[in-house]
């Protein structure tokens, strides 16, 4: 079993942000765990709770792949994958 | 790290979807937005088994040995920032105190013992021979620095709290040629402990030593003053610098953590705006214990794929000449006009406590100088108030005595004497032992330059203005020699 990660893209919401990053990570054998999102004045927040097998590449690999596919659509999103440890560590005693 | 199982952990947190998700913004806020990083991994490197009688051969050896462990150092860091997402801004090494490493050569052992007693005249008494070597070893460690790629090297140091040695007087009387001609080289000096008092014929020759650093890198507005500490209490795991060094009683090698994020403190605190003491300080607190966390993450991290022994976190606020990244800043938040006046003091001392108590809980070993770090010309709202004559010298030597460092990166008039600067650091030096705690004193008289004038270094050293110190002379009480005695309390047996 491979790493958790948190994957967030942030930015103006419009149609195929969900299809373009799930794209990429079908195409690197990363599971989707959680989905959740949020939608505030315009702006769309998603966070993926992602499990990566032994052959998805490195989390700057796969980060650099989702921003390269959704500027590939004209899309201008924020973008960040980072360990799930991060999270944990912050905001669990 | 629960101890829950897999499936339970995943059941629970679909339930708590909201706080969840919101926890995850709250950190992406705070890297994105306020700053939150981890100010430097340190490796801290003992070279106890370089000594030798040829300086040939110890450098060699330093190459050999420093360059073994922190080989992979800066590529680890970069490892760790790809996959946690969190910037690491510094990679530095901290190496045991270089006057230690002297003791061997032939041109130290022929140095007259004799005269080393007494009060010194540190001029005739060290052969040039000797200075050179420490010249030497410090262009070798700045060689190292540059190649392994990190940023400073720190523990070009002596420890003279109790007098000097041979090796000790050798390295501080060659301090202002190797400030002047390495760039990535730190230097420390230890100049009193609670336990032994002050060595004021230390504190004489560094108010002397400082004004010749200053004079030979006055081309460069005196920042050789910036790579030197005069420690009283001094640690033996400070990942920061200038003051950095790899202690006695350390491991052969261990990585040390500095956390860092006046920005994301500063955003806390000024959504605390009617509250009364306690939820500030509990606000103060529950935001150091996220930020330490990090640098607890980071610290075991870079441990594990480094194969080197975790030593400690370092929680210290330390900020950066960034606009939103100001310890004054925060004071400014918690309800003070302007950093310096009244209130200061207290402000100071509420985040620095609620920070420790904060940040103890989040790793299993804080140590370093956790606090809040004062340096003026590294935070815009200390250079600011100093600017609009708020900040003074005296202010910030009160605001010493209840937060981590000291008078840190402070310009002072470049025709300061030297009696003086030794005065201000004998100042300091006090409150560090009278208050059982670490202080330092990192002045720059910035030569050619007089108060009110604006000096900039660029980068992190960032921009200040030169301050006012009182003219009145405190030559005789300087020039008496010998220590200040121990005080009374530090007899605890």
């Amino acid at each position: 079993m491979g790493i958790t990660a948190v994957v967030i893209v942030v930015g103006m919401d419009q149609p195929g942000i969900v299809a373009a990053v799930s794209t990429v990570l079908a195409s690197k054998n990363i599971n989707i765990r959680d989905i959740s999102q949020s939608y505030a004045h315009e702006f769309f927040t998603i966070i993926l709770i992602v499990e990566f097998a032994d052959d998805s590449g490195t989390i700057k690999e796969v980060e650099t792949a989702i921003k390269d596919a959704l500027r590939e659509r004209d899309m201008n999103l924020f973008v960040s994958i980072q360990h799930e440890d991060v999270f944990r560590a912050m905001h669990r005693i | 790290m629960n101890g829950e199982e897999p499936n339970e952990r995943h059941a629970s947190e679909f339930s708590s979807r909201e706080i969840f998700m919101e926890e995850i913004l709250e950190t992406k806020r705070m890297i994105e937005e306020q700053g939150l990083d981890v100010r430097t991994i340190t490796m801290g490197i003992s070279l106890l088994d370089c000594i030798d009688a040829s300086l040939d051969r110890i450098q060699e050896k330093m190459r050999e040995k420093i360059t073994c462990f922190a080989r992979d150092l800066t590529q680890v860091a970069q490892s760790i920032e790809n996959d946690f997402g969190i910037p690491i801004i510094n990679r530095r090494i901290a190496i045991t105190p270089v006057s230690l490493l002297l003791g061997a050569l032939p041109a130290v052992q022929s140095i007259n013992y004799s005269g080393i007693c007494g009060m010194l005249n540190i001029t005739d008494l060290i052969p040039g021979e000797a200075i050179d070597a420490c010249i030497s070893i410090a262009s070798t460690l700045d060689a190292i620095a540059k190649e392994l790629q990190v940023d400073f090297i720190g523990g070009f140091s002596a420890l003279v709290h109790k007098g000097f040695t041979k090796e000790s007087l050798c390295l501080i009387r060659s301090l202002p040629e190797v400030m002047k001609t390495t760039e990535r080289v730190c230097a420390s000096v230890n100049v009193g402990t609670s336990r032994d008092g002050m060595n004021m014929d230390a504190v004489k020759v560094m108010g002397e030593i400082i004004h010749n650093i200053a004079m030979a890198t006055a081309d460069h507005g005196s920042i050789g003053c910036a790579k030197l500490v005069v420690f009283t209490n001094a640690v033996d795991d400070n990942p920061f610098m200038a003051g950095a060094f790899h202690g006695i009683g350390e491991p052969e090698c261990c990585i040390n953590v500095g956390v860092s994020g006046p920005g994301v403190m500063r955003n806390a605190v000024s959504h605390q705006k009617n509250v009364d003491f306690e939820s500030l300080a509990e606000s103060v607190k529950k935001t150091a214990f996220k930020i330490t966390r990090v640098g607890q993450l980071v610290a075991r991290e870079a441990s594990k794929r480094l194969n080197v022994p975790f030593g400690i976190v370092d929680l210290s606020l330390a900020p950066t000449p960034r606009p939103y990244d100001s310890v004054a800043g925060i004071l400014e938040e918690m309800g003070l006009e302007m950093t310096g006046g009244p209130g200061t003091t207290a402000a100071l001392a509420l985040l620095t406590d609620a920070v420790k108590k904060g940040g103890l809980m989040a790793s299993s070993y804080v140590g370093g100088l956790s606090g809040a770090f004062i340096p003026v010309s590294e935070d815009t709202g200390m250079t600011r108030a100093a600017e609009a004559g708020i900040l003074t010298i005296e202010k910030l030597e009160a605001m010493t005595a209840v937060c981590s460092v000291g008078l840190d990166m402070i310009m002072i008039p470049g025709d300061t004497l030297p009696s003086t600067i030794s005065g201000i650091i004998a100042d300091e030096g006090m409150i560090g032992i009278m208050n059982n705690k670490t202080t330092g004193t990192r002045l720059i008289p910035v030569i050619g330059k007089d108060v009110g004038d604006h000096v900039s270094y660029g980068g992190l050293l960032g921009e200040s203005v030169v301050m006012p110190v009182k003219k009145t002379s405190c030559e005789g009480f300087i020039s008496r020699g010998g220590r200040i005695p121990a005080p009374v309390h530090s007899h605890k047996n």
